[in-house]
């Protein structure tokens, strides 16, 4: 008999495994009803070799490849192809794969594990057009609270959304509104901490660059609220975009009414200035940031006086991080039942995080609280380059600490990463492999502390010194005995009498490795080794001889002549000359030098 | 602003310019310009797309920016949205494959799927 078609399933293991049986079942199905039992056969075939975009049925004599099969297309392939002869071309192999390449942004893994609240116009809308941000729902939820809620209503949706500050702290955002309602005074003002100092932080960033009308609408919602007329964003200077963009979405809100006078028809009148900050880190310090915005220099003063009740001009305000303003607006329009239905018990909502250091896809990502640190660095992350493995995740920037692999799998939240010893923070997460050097990290960390304290009490600007220095001198190979105790003597009075949340937070880079990796200092100090390979005076490089083929190539690239040889024989290194650059290990062609820990 | 309806009105305008339900042949560029975006060169981008379009007299295609996305390592990126709010998105970008992306998707219809988001992330 004389078949006008052939249909090649794949019975291949990979195949076999992926439902190959189902998708034969519905073949045979369907060509008894098409009648086409006598015109078309069914082979079962061995592996084609691409298991990988498996199921794989081939339909001859046109030789077609159908890739990904599942049991749903074979409808379409039947009726399509082997009754009237048209290849179906999106279920190709080729056919997939451009659609694959088609897929937007938002399919691939980076995106679906996401879940976009206060990053929701990032990206999306034009940040220049005013117009564009009402299309996507902008001052709703404005217009919603000046004509359809009290004030209280707004602090009470505020509580029960369970809010709490994106900036480091996580104080709970409507207490916070509350206290600043409360408040007995004809003047008080709505602050914005957009001061972002982190290193490797541009949470906010994004937003102001991204959203600017996010930030304001949100503002004039709290000036409603506690009862403020006026508000002041206070932006690093180094964020000219952020800037420009924040100017142009006050003058357009002016323009529309939604900033000035009798807003939305009430008798609510609310406007905003920006303040540019100098970019000292200490300046994102609540009372540092307020005794700025006065034009005095930016020093922390003691609390309290709350600033809720004597704040900016000793007038009662209130101050939030950029991102916790971005969620207030969709608060009020989807509500705070809505809002506490996302993320952990204790914590609320959704966190941005931006995503660096040893790790595939780094960027921002925003991802609902209790998400774990495994699901950001395999799910969102893509990985660790080079099949290295993970070794810590750092959070909270110099405030914060370290997460080793073993708690990989904790959820995310304010409360699980404060019992880890690290914190919040404001969103930075940095992805440490196997060649990181715990102490060295703690020592990075510890150098911008003590470079950034503003030095008003003694036990932030000396002891801080007095710990880095002890840390420059274990990684250097002379730690001595007793040298971890010191570290932990000097951690606790710093912590316990600085002034504010600097000289506060400021250890917590060493404790928190110390809690984790103490063998590591151990073996700085006791071995004079840094397992990691990164404390350069602690290396020694070596060549191997029997990998060594005595080209001489190292021996020519040595800045110092510390290798010595003879052509065809095995080279050698004198370390006491050796600066350890590196240079003969990248040039050699046969792995031949190597670092020893 | 004096109401939520006024609020409304507005609205409804600005939706029905970013949808373009009755333009159906119109196409939006939207170029990625926060810092990320322009520290990686999407103002010459940018610039590229606009100049090729006019250069062929193409008058259906409208040019915006947006802030970031969060790839950044994916900088300059820029979608190509159809009336019907079909999005491809375009990744690692500089002039010339803007120029290219004007000539074979936007002319010819054949969106470049070498430079998709899709192609660089699978
Ligand atoms: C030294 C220091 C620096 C800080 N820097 C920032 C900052 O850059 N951005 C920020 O939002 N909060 C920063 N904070 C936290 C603020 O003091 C304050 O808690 C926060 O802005 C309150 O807003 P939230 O409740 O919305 O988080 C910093 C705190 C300290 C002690
Ligand atoms: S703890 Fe440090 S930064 Fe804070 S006030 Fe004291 S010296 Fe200044
Ligand atoms: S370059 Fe490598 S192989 Fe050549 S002499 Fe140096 S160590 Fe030996
Ligand atoms: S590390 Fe640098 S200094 Fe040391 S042997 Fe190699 S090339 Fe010479
Ligand atoms: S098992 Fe089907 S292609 Fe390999």
């Amino acid at each position: 008999m004389m078949y006008k078609s052939h249909v090649l399933i794949c019975g291949g293991p990979e195949c076999t495994k992926s439902g190959i049986a189902e998708i034969n079942k519905q073949f045979e199905r369907l060509l008894r009803e098409k009648s086409l039992e006598n015109e078309v056969k069914i082979l079962k075939t061995d592996c084609f070799g691409l298991c990988e975009k498996g199921p794989i049925v081939v339909v001859y004599p046109e030789g077609t490849i159908y890739s990904e099969v599942t049991p749903d297309d074979i409808k379409q392939i039947v009726e399509e192809h082997l009754v009237n002869g048209r290849i179906v071309k999106e279920l190709t192999l080729g056919g997939k794969e451009a659609k694959e390449a088609l897929k937007g942004l938002e399919e691939v893994p980076f995106f679906k594990h996401q879940l976009r609240i206060a990053l929701r116009n990032c990206g999306v809308i034009n940040p220049e057009s005013i117009d564009e941000y009402i299309a996507k729902d902008g001052y709703r939820a404005l217009g919603k609270a000046l004509t359809e809620m009290t004030p209280s209503e707004v602090i009470e949706t505020m509580k029960k959304s369970g809010l709490r500050g994106r900036g480091g702290a996580g104080f709970p955002t409507g207490l916070k509104w509350e206290f600043a309602s409360k408040a007995q005074s004809e003047q008080k003002y709505v602050c914005c901490n957009a001061d972002e100092g982190d290193p490797g932080a541009f949470m906010d960033r994004s937003i102001l660059e991204g959203d600017p009308h996010s930030l304001i609408e949100a503002m004039a919602i709290a000036g409603y609220a506690i009862g403020a007329d006026q508000g002041y964003i206070y932006v690093r200077a180094e964020y000219p975009i952020a800037v420009s963009r924040l100017n142009i979405a006050i003058e357009q809100a002016r323009n529309y009414g939604l900033l000035g006078k009798n807003i939305f028809g009430t008798d609510f009148n609310f406007d905003l200035e920006l303040r540019l900050g100098a970019g000292a880190f200490v300046c994102g310090e609540e009372t540092a940031l307020m005794t700025s915005i006065e034009g005095k220099r930016g020093e922390p003063r003691p609390r309290p006086p709350f600033p809720a009740n004597k704040g900016l001009w000793q007038k009662p305000t209130i101050l939030n991080n950029v991102e916790t303003y971005a969620n207030v607006p969709v608060i009020i329009l989807k509500g705070p039942e809505w809002f506490s239905s996302i993320g952990t018990e204790k914590s609320k909502g959704t966190k941005v995080f931006a995503v660096g250091g040893k790790i595939n896809n780094t960027g921002l990502v925003e991802i609902p609280m209790g998400t774990t640190l495994h699901e950001v660095i395999y799910d969102i992350g893509g990985g660790i380059p080079n099949g290295k493995k993970f070794k810590a995740a750092q959070t909270g920037g110099p405030s914060g600490g370290c997460i080793p692999a073993k708690h990989i799998n904790t959820p995310i939240d304010y409360d699980n990463l404060l019992s880890l010893g690290s914190m919040m923070g404001s969103g930075g997460l940095i992805v440490m492999d196997e060649d990181t050097c715990m102490v060295d990290i703690a020592k990075f960390f510890l150098e911008f502390t003590v470079d950034e304290s503003c030095g008003k009490c003694p036990p932030c600007r000396i002891g801080t010194k007095r710990m880095y220095e002890i840390l420059e001198r274990i990684t250097e190979g002379k730690g001595e005995d007793g040298d971890i105790e010191k570290l932990e003597t000097l951690a606790k009075n710093i912590s316990v009498s600085s002034l504010c949340g600097l000289g506060q937070t400021a250890p917590n880079p060493v404790l928190s490795t110390l809690r984790y990796f103490r063998d590591e200092y151990e073996a700085h100090i006791r071995d004079r080794r840094c397992p990691a390979g990164v404390c350069k005076a602690l290396l020694r490089y070596v060549i191997e001889e029997d990998k060594c083929k005595g080209c001489g190539l190292c021996a020519r690239n040595c800045p110092v002549n510390a290798i010595t040889g003879e052509l065809k024989k095995p080279y050698k290194i004198d370390s006491d000359i050796c600066i350890k650059c590196g240079a003969c290990m990248e040039v050699c062609k046969f792995g031949a030098v190597s670092k020893k820990a | 602003m004096k109401s939520l309806s006024e609020l409304d009105i507005i609205r409804k305008r600005a939706l029905n310019e970013l949808n373009l339900h009755d333009k159906p042949d119109r196409i939006r560029i939207v170029v990625g310009m926060a810092t990320c975006g322009i520290a990686a060169g999407a103002e010459p981008v940018m610039k590229a797309f606009v100049d090729e379009l006019e250069r062929r007299n193409i008058d259906n295609v409208h040019v915006t920016k947006t802030g970031c996305i969060g790839v950044c390592r994916l900088e300059p990126i820029a979608d190509v949205i159809n009336a019907k709010g079909e999005k491809i998105t375009y990744v690692n970008l500089d002039e010339k494959k803007a120029r290219r992306i004007v000539v074979e998707h936007l002319i010819n219809g054949r969106p470049v799927s070498e430079y998709t988001a899709g192609k660089a992330e699978s």
